[in-house]
């Protein structure tokens, strides 16, 4: 059986029928995971979890108690703290960590039944667009045009890799500037950015708290309906997250968009972008209003200073975040020499824990918050992320209900191509993702098309804030019309 | 705005991340390459405009002040990489 490459609306109906077993899923799923060695994707596996929880799965749906994710075996970030289980972030600072407790968004899919097969490899603490900067060593993309490996994209690399590659069923991600869709876009999945504060981040590991949000990345857009709707919902541990209502996303799915407006930012129209994503991008338009949906040029007129923004505020928040590994509590302690005070305790274990792009962004994020600085960097960063937000809010308030940008500026690249690259050149990977996290919007990535490589491309849709539903209910449009059904051809 | 050797050196040192004399021009230029990318921020005309708290305007919520949880001291002490008669332990901090 090959039901590790079915979605979950088709395992979970398969389910309920009882034409197959959470068992069964789970099996072809582990068997899938230990032949996907080559992606790199999986790197902490749990299968005696994984069958521990498929079979309470298969009880519990006999008793005739089957919520839609009960019996769906999925693969984790590492970012997220799962009870007992390796959580690293990605980071030999972690190393060893196992967390006494369950993040709230894992607690809430295994409470609904789902089953975990492992933590996923990603950028060391999600800072990086193609899990190069893991500990556990690249992640692998399963599309492959030619003798190169190719990045899966990042930070949720591993996420991407194992959805792509039909490793697991769907995957956990976090999204800080892209994270989710721009790995999404370079497998040819579908990642969806939820609003800020509608997930909670309780449990998952921090790098940008007033940024960061967890969401799914699948193979469809019903999935990541089902599977967002399980994940929401008001955390009284975060602050920050939401007391309202989570709607029933995959009831929005009607496929009806006709009167709906969809804005197209000029802004977004980048010099030097390749002609297949500019046409791509006018497709999807198409599409749409073909589907009854108006289309309307808009201005953003901030985006352009969206990235130098994101690279101050983005900084300072991790370098404040993590302050908390220095040895003493969790993770590693750098072995001492005779007469080394705390301080050098300190230096040392966070120069052989951290990674150069995370010591980097630390010590940017000192820089930009230190004494004389502040104003000039930190201020001014927040007062023109309150500009790029008020330029989403004018658009919204004129009457547009999304927003279709391209997802990424290319298709995935080689692994390794960007290592002499300056940081900034990386950075560039987020420049359609990040205005959506600084406005704390909701943004999805669909697969659209393969480039005349035979690279996946996606579109990005943004929604307005808590309009989840809308959202997947014009990505569900978008998806449909496109027909993308390319998968990878299996190398590895 | 460049940064130079003596700043970057202050700055690991803030930052308690250990950085060898021989790195340090090195992350100079690295970092005064991303500040440079940030120095577009100084186009913008900000006037009048307030810094952004919370992306989402809601208030935080407030909860009674009482104990939540507690005595788990041994699940606490777990990970700790030194922890002895209770307490996590790190080198002499007094002289």
């Amino acid at each position: 059986m090959t039901v590790n490459t079915w979605t979950i609306a088709a395992a979970r109906d398969a389910l309920r029928r009882g034409e197959v077993t959470a068992v069964e899923l789970t099996m072809a799923c582990l068997t899938a995971m230990d032949a996907g060695d080559g992606l790199n994707a999986f790197v902490h596996k749990t299968p005696e979890i994984a069958l521990g929880q498929a079979r309470a799965a298969d009880a519990r749906r006999r008793a005739g108690d089957a919520p839609d994710m009960c019996g769906i075996p999925l693969g984790i970030k590492d970012l997220f703290c799962t009870k007992g289980v390796p959580s690293q972030a990605g980071s030999n600072i972690l190393k060893g960590f196992r967390p006494e407790y369950e993040s709230t968004v894992t607690a809430r899919l295994f409470g609904a039944g789902a089953v975990m097969l492992g933590k996923l490899n990603m950028d060391e603490f999600a800072m990086g667009s193609s899990n190069e900067t893991s500990c556990y060593g690249n992640a692998v993309n399963p599309w492959k045009v030619d003798e190169r490996l190719l990045t899966p994209g990042g930070s949720s690399g591993g996420s991407a890799a194992a959805v792509a590659g039909d490793l697991c069923l769907a995957a956990t991600g976090t999204d800080t500037g892209g994270s989710i869709r721009q790995p999404a876009a370079f497998t040819g999945i579908v990642g969806i950015k939820p609003t800020y504060g509608r997930v909670s981040r309780w449990g998952i590991v921090a790098f940008a708290s007033s940024l960061d949000q967890a969401g799914p990345m699948t193979k469809s857009v019903r999935d990541a309906a089902i599977m967002l709707r399980v994940m929401s919902g008001h955390d009284p541990k975060d602050s920050t997250s939401a007391d309202l209502a989570v709607p029933d996303f995959e009831a929005a799915l009607s496929g009806d968009i006709r009167g709906k407006t969809i804005g197209i930012p000029h802004e977004y129209r980048m010099d030097g972008m390749p002609a297949e994503i500019g046409a791509l991008w006018q497709k999807g338009a198409a599409m749409l209003a073909d589907a009854g949906a108006k289309i309307v040029d808009i201005s953003l007129p901030h985006t352009k200073y969206a990235l130098p923004a994101y690279y101050v505020i983005a900084p300072a928040e991790a370098s404040s975040n993590l302050a908390r590994y220095d040895g003493v509590r969790y993770g590693h302690r750098a072995t001492l020499a005779q007469g080394d005070g705390i301080t050098e305790m300190y230096e040392k274990t966070r120069a052989e824990g951290f990674g150069r792009e995370v010591q980097r962004r630390v010590m940017i994020g000192t820089y930009v918050l230190s004494a004389g600085f502040y104003d000039a960097y930190y201020n001014r960063a927040r007062r023109v992320r309150a500009l790029i937000k008020q330029d989403f809010e004018q658009v919204f308030a004129a009457g547009v209900d999304a927003i279709l940008t391209p997802a990424t500026p290319s298709s995935a690249f080689g692994l390794g191509e960007m290592a002499s690259a300056d940081p900034i050149e990386m950075y560039l990977n987020d420049v359609f993702t990040v205005t959506v996290n600084l406005a704390g919007l909701p943004g999805i990535s669909v697969p659209v098309g393969l480039d005349a490589k035979g690279l996946p491309l996606g579109l990005q849709l943004i929604g307005r804030p808590w309009d989840e539903a809308g959202l997947l209910n014009h990505a569900h449009v978008l998806e449909r019309a496109a027909g993308f059904v390319a998968k990878p051809e299996k190398w590895w | 705005m460049a940064i130079d050797i003596d700043t970057a050196r202050k700055v690991a040192k803030l930052a308690r991340i250990r950085v060898e004399d021989r790195d340090l021009p090195a992350l100079a230029d690295e970092l005064s390459g991303i500040l440079g990318f940030m120095e577009q921020l100084t186009e913008v005309d900000v006037t009048g405009v307030e810094p952004m708290v919370s992306v989402t305007p809601m208030r935080l919520s407030r909860r009674a002040d009482v104990v939540t949880d507690g005595n788990i001291q041994a699940l606490i002490l777990k990970n700790a990489p030194d922890a002895r008669e209770g307490f996590f332990a790190v080198p002499k901090v007094v002289e």
